[in-house]
Formats: C-alpha cells, sequence, structure tokens
C-alpha cells in the first residue's frame, strides 16, 4: 500500500476500503467468516480492530457471524459482517432478526455469481433482489451498491449511519471487481466525516418502553446493559419488546418496522444523474457496471447519440420516482447489469408504461463492456 | 507399522490443479487405492472442490458430488440412503471435506450423521486453516500459528480442536487420524474403514506449504516430524469409542525442528516455542493414560448404553 505525503491518499483494494471506511464510521466489532471474494474485508478488521479497542471475531460459521453482528450490536457497539453469495444465503435468517428486532448493523455482500456456489472468483450482481427479499416476513430494507474503492468507502461509511439512523440492517453490495481492484482512495480527515450514532433514551429506566410508536416510526433501543431492562426478541412483539398475540399490537408493529423506512425513502435514496437533461435514451447502471455505462454514454455522445445515465448508489428502496420523472421525457431505458435483470424489473415497474426498458444482461462471470452497451443503446434508438 | 499391499491403479491422475506440495493431493491418492473404484466422493467447498479440476480435466476417476460448505455428512448420508433403497449395498460413500468444513461449519452436519451412525465414511484432510480462500484461521489451526485473520501481532492463541475426542464421544465404530507421511498406515486405515458398516471419521494430517510457509519439498518430511514430534498423535479408535490405539512406533524428533521449519511459527519466542512444547507432552501423555485406563475397562454395549 503505497501512501502519500499527507497520508491521506492511499491505494488499496474495495474490500479494505470496505474495511477503512467501516472502521471511520465508528464500527468496532467485525464477526465474519472466510468467503471469496470478501476475505480480504475480515482480513484488513483482523489487523486493524484489535489496535483501536475493537473485536475481531472468526466465528465457526456465517449464521454466527450474523447472530454475533446483532449481538454485538445491541450492547451500542457499531457491528459489521461480510460474506458472499452462499454466506448471504446463510445469512438471511438473522437479517429478517435484525429487521424485527430493530438492531442496527452493516452486512457486505461482495457478489459471486449464482445458485448456490456459482462463480466465486468472478463478478456478478445476482443477489440485488435477494438483498431486498432474502429473509422471510414482510420487512422494509436499506441497501447501497458502489462502484469503486473511493466511494467503497464512503458508502461503508453511510451504510452505519443509515443504520443507526433508522435502527435497522444496512445491506452493501459489492461486486468482485470493485471488491478487488486497487485503485486510489483519498481519505477524508476524520473531521470531515459525518457521522450518526443511535439516539439515546430521554425517560428513565422505569418509564422506557422500547419499541413504542414514535413520530418517525423510529425506536429508540437503550444500549444493553446501560440500566433500561428491555426484552428483544424475534417473535412479533409490542411496545414493551415482549411477545404478544394481540393483533392489533402485531399489525401496529409490522407495519411501524416498514413504514420507517418507506417514509423516509427520499432521505435515504441518493443517485447520480449525468447528462440526462436532453437525453434521449437513460443507461441504469449500478455497482462496477455504471463505470462502463459512463464510457458507453461519452461514446454515444461522440456519435451524436443523445444517452445519459443514472446511477442509483442506493438501490433498495428503489428510486421509483426518479425513474418516473426521467420516462416522461425519455423513450427508452437500457439496463445493463451483471445478471438476467433483476433491476430492469424495478425500473419497468417505475416508467409505468411511459418508456421501454430494455435489459442487456451479462451472467457469464465476465464483465459487461462500453462498447457491449454502445451497441445495445444503437439497437434502441 | 504393519505393511501394507497398495495398488498399483490410480484412480487419481496427474493434471490437478493444487498447489506445489500439497499434502491433500498425496492424501486422495492414497486413499482412494484403498477405497477402489466403486466409492462415490462427496465434496463440500474446500481447497479439494478446485483441485480436481474443471471439465474435461477432472483429475479423479471416480463420480464426484461437490456440496455446499456445511453439507458434507448430510449429504453423503442422503447418497448412501438412495443408494441403499436402488439395492447397492457395496459402493463406498464417502465425505471428504477440509478442516474448515469439518471442524467450524460443517460440524453440526457431521455430529448429527454420526450420532444417526450413517453408513458412511468422513475424511477430513486436515491442513489447519481455510487454505482455498486465503489461509484464514479454523478451529483447527494450532496454537501460536499466524494466519490472515490471526496476525502475527494477535496470532492463534486457543488451541487446536481436539475433533478425535468428539468423534470418539459418538460412539461410532471406527475414528481414526493418520498422515501422508505414513502411507501404509493410510492405506490400512482406509481398508480397515471399507469392511466396517456405520460412521467412520478418519482424519488425515495434509501439509499445506502455501499456508504453513513451508519449502514445498518438505510436505512429508514435516508430516512425518508432525508425528515424531508427538504434535499430531496416529491414533485409532474403536469398539465405539471405548478403546484406543498409539502409533508409537518411531523415533522422537526435537519439536523446535519442526516448529522452525515453517514461517506461520516464525513470529514466536523461544518461551513460546518452550511452552507449546510442554503443551503436546502433556496432551501425549495423556492420551497414553487414556490408551491404558481404557484397555482395563471393559467396552460398554453402545446398544443399550
Amino acid at each position: 500500500m503505497s501512501v502519500d505525503r499527507s497520508g491521506k491518499v492511499k491505494m488499496m483494494q474495495g474490500n479494505q476500503a470496505c474495511a477503512e471506511g467501516a472502521i471511520a464510521a465508528g464500527c468496532r466489532f467485525f464477526a465474519g467468516y472466510p468467503i471469496t471474494p470478501s476475505s480480504e474485508i475480515a482480513e484488513t478488521m483482523s489487523r486493524n480492530l484489535p489496535g483501536i479497542g475493537g473485536k475481531f471475531i472468526q466465528m465457526e460459521d456465517e449464521l454466527g457471524a450474523m447472530g454475533a453482528t446483532i449481538g454485538a450490536s445491541l450492547t451500542g457497539v457499531k457491528s459489521m459482517t461480510a460474506t458472499s453469495g452462499p454466506g448471504f444465503s446463510l445469512k438471511q435468517e438473522n437479517i429478517g432478526y435484525a429487521c424485527m428486532a430493530e438492531v442496527p448493523c452493516v452486512i457486505v455482500n461482495v457478489m459471486r455469481g449464482g445458485p448456490s456456489t456459482g462463480m466465486p472468483t468472478l463478478p456478478s450482481q445476482m443477489d440485488v433482489q435477494q438483498a431486498r427479499w432474502g429473509t422471510h416476513g414482510d420487512h422494509s430494507i436499506i441497501a447501497l451498491v458502489a462502484c469503486s474503492a473511493q466511494e467503497t468507502y464512503e458508502q461503508t461509511v453511510r451504510a452505519f449511519n443509515l443504520a443507526e439512523r433508522f435502527m435497522t440492517p444496512v445491506i452493501l453490495l459489492l461486486d468482485e471487481i470493485v471488491g478487488h481492484t486497487t485503485e486510489k482512495v483519498v481519505i477524508p480527515d476524520q473531521s470531515d466525516i459525518e457521522i450518526v450514532s443511535r439516539e439515546k433514551p430521554e425517560e428513565s429506566p422505569e418509564d422506557y418502553l422500547p419499541y413504542r410508536e414514535t413520530e418517525t416510526g423510529i425506536p429508540v433501543l437503550a444500549k444493553f446493559g446501560t440500566g433500561y431492562r428491555y426484552n428483544v426478541t424475534g417473535l412479533c412483539h409490542d411496545s414493551t419488546g415482549f411477545p404478544t398475540n394481540d393483533s392489533e399490537e402485531i399489525e401496529k408493529n409490522i407495519r411501524r418496522i416498514v413504514r420507517k423506512i418507506e417514509d423516509n425513502r427520499n432521505q435515504i435514496i441518493d443517485y447520480r444523474e449525468k447528462m440526462t437533461g436532453d437525453a434521449e435514451v437513460i443507461i441504469f447502471a449500478y455497482g462496477s457496471v455504471s463505470r462502463s455505462a459512463r464510457s458507453a454514454v461519452a461514446m454515444c455522445r461522440e456519435e451524436g447519440i443523445k444517452a445519459g445515465i443514472l446511477e442509483p448508489t442506493v438501490i433498495w428502496p428503489f428510486c421509483y420516482n426518479k425513474v418516473r420523472e426521467l420516462a416522461e421525457q425519455v423513450n427508452t431505458f437500457v439496463v445493463p447489469e451483471m445478471n438476467l435483470g433483476q433491476m430492469a424489473r424495478e425500473v419497468k415497474l417505475g416508467v409505468e408504461g411511459k418508456a421501454e426498458v430494455v435489459s442487456l444482461n451479462r451472467i457469464d462471470g465476465e464483465p459487461i463492456k462500453p462498447a457491449q452497451i454502445v451497441e445495445k443503446v444503437k439497437e434502441v434508438v | 507399522m504393519k505393511e501394507a499391499r497398495i495398488s498399483t491403479e490410480e484412480l487419481m491422475g496427474s493434471g490437478h490443479l493444487a498447489c506445489q506440495g500439497c499434502g491433500a493431493t498425496q492424501a486422495m491418492r492414497l486413499a482412494l487405492k484403498a477405497l477402489g473404484r466403486q466409492t462415490v466422493l462427496v465434496i463440500p467447498a474446500c481447497c479439494w472442490s478446485v483441485i480436481d479440476g474443471s471439465f474435461p480435466h477432472s483429475a479423479v476417476d471416480l463420480p464426484i458430488f461437490h456440496t455446499a460448505f456445511e453439507t458434507a455428512a448430510v449429504t453423503a448420508s442422503g447418497v448412501k440412503a438412495g443408494l441403499q433403497m436402488r439395492g447397492d449395498t457395496e459402493t463406498t460413500v464417502v465425505a471428504w471435506a477440509g478442516d474448515g468444513g469439518t471442524y467450524d461449519i460443517g460440524l453440526q452436519a457431521l455430529s448429527g450423521a454420526a450420532e444417526r451412525n450413517e453408513d458412511i465414511i468422513y475424511v477430513c484432510y486436515d491442513n489447519e486453516a481455510y487454505m482455498n480462500t486465503g489461509i484464514q484461521r479454523s478451529s483447527s489451526t494450532p496454537v501460536g500459528a499466524w494466519t490472515t485473520t490471526t496476525p502475527v501481532t494477535n496470532y492463534k492463541k486457543r488451541p487446536k480442536k481436539n475433533m478425535i475426542d468428539i468423534m470418539a464421544a459418538h460412539s461410532i465404530p471406527y475414528v481414526a487420524t493418520t498422515s501422508v507421511a505414513y502411507p501404509e498406515d493410510l492405506v490400512n486405515k482406509f481398508k480397515k474403514a471399507r469392511e466396517i458398516k456405520g460412521t467412520r471419521y478418519i482424519q488425515i494430517m495434509a501439509p499445506c506449504p502455501t499456508g504453513w510457509k513451508l519449502d514445498p519439498k518438505l510436505t512429508i518430511w514435516i508430516a512425518r516430524r508432525a508425528v515424531t514430534t508427538k504434535v499430531y498423535p496416529m491414533i485409532e479408535v474403536t469398539e465405539n469409542g471405548e478403546k484406543i490405539s498409539v502409533f508409537k512406533d518411531f523415533e522422537p524428533t526435537p519439536f523446535n525442528e519442526y516448529i522452525k521449519a515453517q514461517g506461520r511459527f516464525r513470529h514466536l519466542s523461544d518461551e513460546e516455542i518452550g511452552k507449546m512444547e510442554k503443551g503436546v507432552e502433556i496432551s501425549w501423555n495423556k492420551l497414553l493414560a487414556k490408551e491404558k485406563m481404557l484397555a482395563s475397562i471393559p467396552a460398554m454395549d453402545t446398544q443399550t448404553g
């Protein structure tokens, strides 16, 4: 790793940038399990956490890693785990638990192709729908993506901030190209990094209700071991946290854990757009594919094709409104992605029939190249 | 050491994808010589899910079922049940897993299979870390070792999990450790296991030069030293976990020599190495005491408890 004189520009892998970003965000607990292509996140955490009062545990399996992450976070320590497709599948029960019990934590999934063991060392974006609906039951989820080592650093920080603010698990989806590409990362001053930490209860332990109805729907969970005694369960519960069979309470609570994210979607959703003003065709791209898509837009413009790009940096909740707005203006969306059209589904929902949505899919473990996107754009223009 | 008749038939060919000096390849080659052609292999995620190569270059001339990481023992149980229902009682079903897939993520499935006494041979080729994903520690990694998740500033402080005692505690008919440095022992143990019904567990010391930071030409040398330093005793547990027999027919060699040959222990001080050596000696003495103690007590009938 080379460091410039100020110590702020470093060459590192996306996976290392993720670990660095987590530490900058205040993460002090990491529970992991070896799995390609994410293992470097665990390796970096194993080297860096012990020296700053943090704890790294290599668990006996993926279930253990997710469970320990939840346990540590309940005590108030910002916690993270990292994995890839098969491990993400194994973590799903506990991810649902974190949604239900409203335990903030960050789950990084450096995606590989699947199903099953799939393509451990090759790029893919096949887990974007699993991030939304991988765990059972009605819930909402926040999932971020990143296209470079730099963005991975920043998105890891944001993932923690969103988790702490909305008291919910946040998923960061990287792909193998982002995770394993070594490139320049500018590390900001710690004082310039916005850090959000969960709120503390204002009432006394006697009056405290962990899951009471609030205006935002976001609960205030006291750190375990600070005198506030409450019950945490994966069962449907009431405002005390104890299980309930009261149908009114059950509905209220499930609606609240969905509402706290869906009602605040405008504060969560984020995207970049470029050259969309006069565009006739929009390339919708995320993760490493957005880098090819940017080149494709430039190549199209050189040939006089009015192409623009919409790059979501948050994929769940999905930016339906933005897509709908652009659909009024353009004829076509081209959606290049390293799966069989998982986000193109959402784009189709977003356009509400007002524009064509054309998929460009690659599932052979090879990256999508700019020329392929240009070719697809030419087909539809 | 009993002599062994080792078949000249090679069920594992050349052209595999293992690293230079890989102990796990030698383990497979020798095991298959004992097991013969009527064998099905079930392999979870581990080095061996890469080593046998991709089509059409498979290095193993047997049917292989590559399964999910945590499921070797249970997938093998299912394969055996299916074969039995089809009237095939002859085929040997072998689960072949690394130490991560055995000691850690696969332990629940293995324990379940052993408790039901499923008719499979479960093999753990033990290279003492997750080597396939890049040398992360497992619960088989010995105390003192460096791995990529136990850096030298925070090297492994806990001892290797005792899988032999765990498996023996399941009262299964056969539990054994062997080593790639003792081909006769390895082949004899697999031949013996093949003739027994029920769950059989065999653990093979299979050094990994890449992960141990060892000269690849020293694989067999270091595997032999693991036995002669008493670090990795070769034992057999029979009569449903009631009797132990320890291999003692060797000239002891210095512990220091074993440790110093491996880069994964390079950060240790002489004092730390001395402590480890003491630990090895105590474990060995406990093992011998156990062998003697169990020999003096009649074996329990595990059918009635």
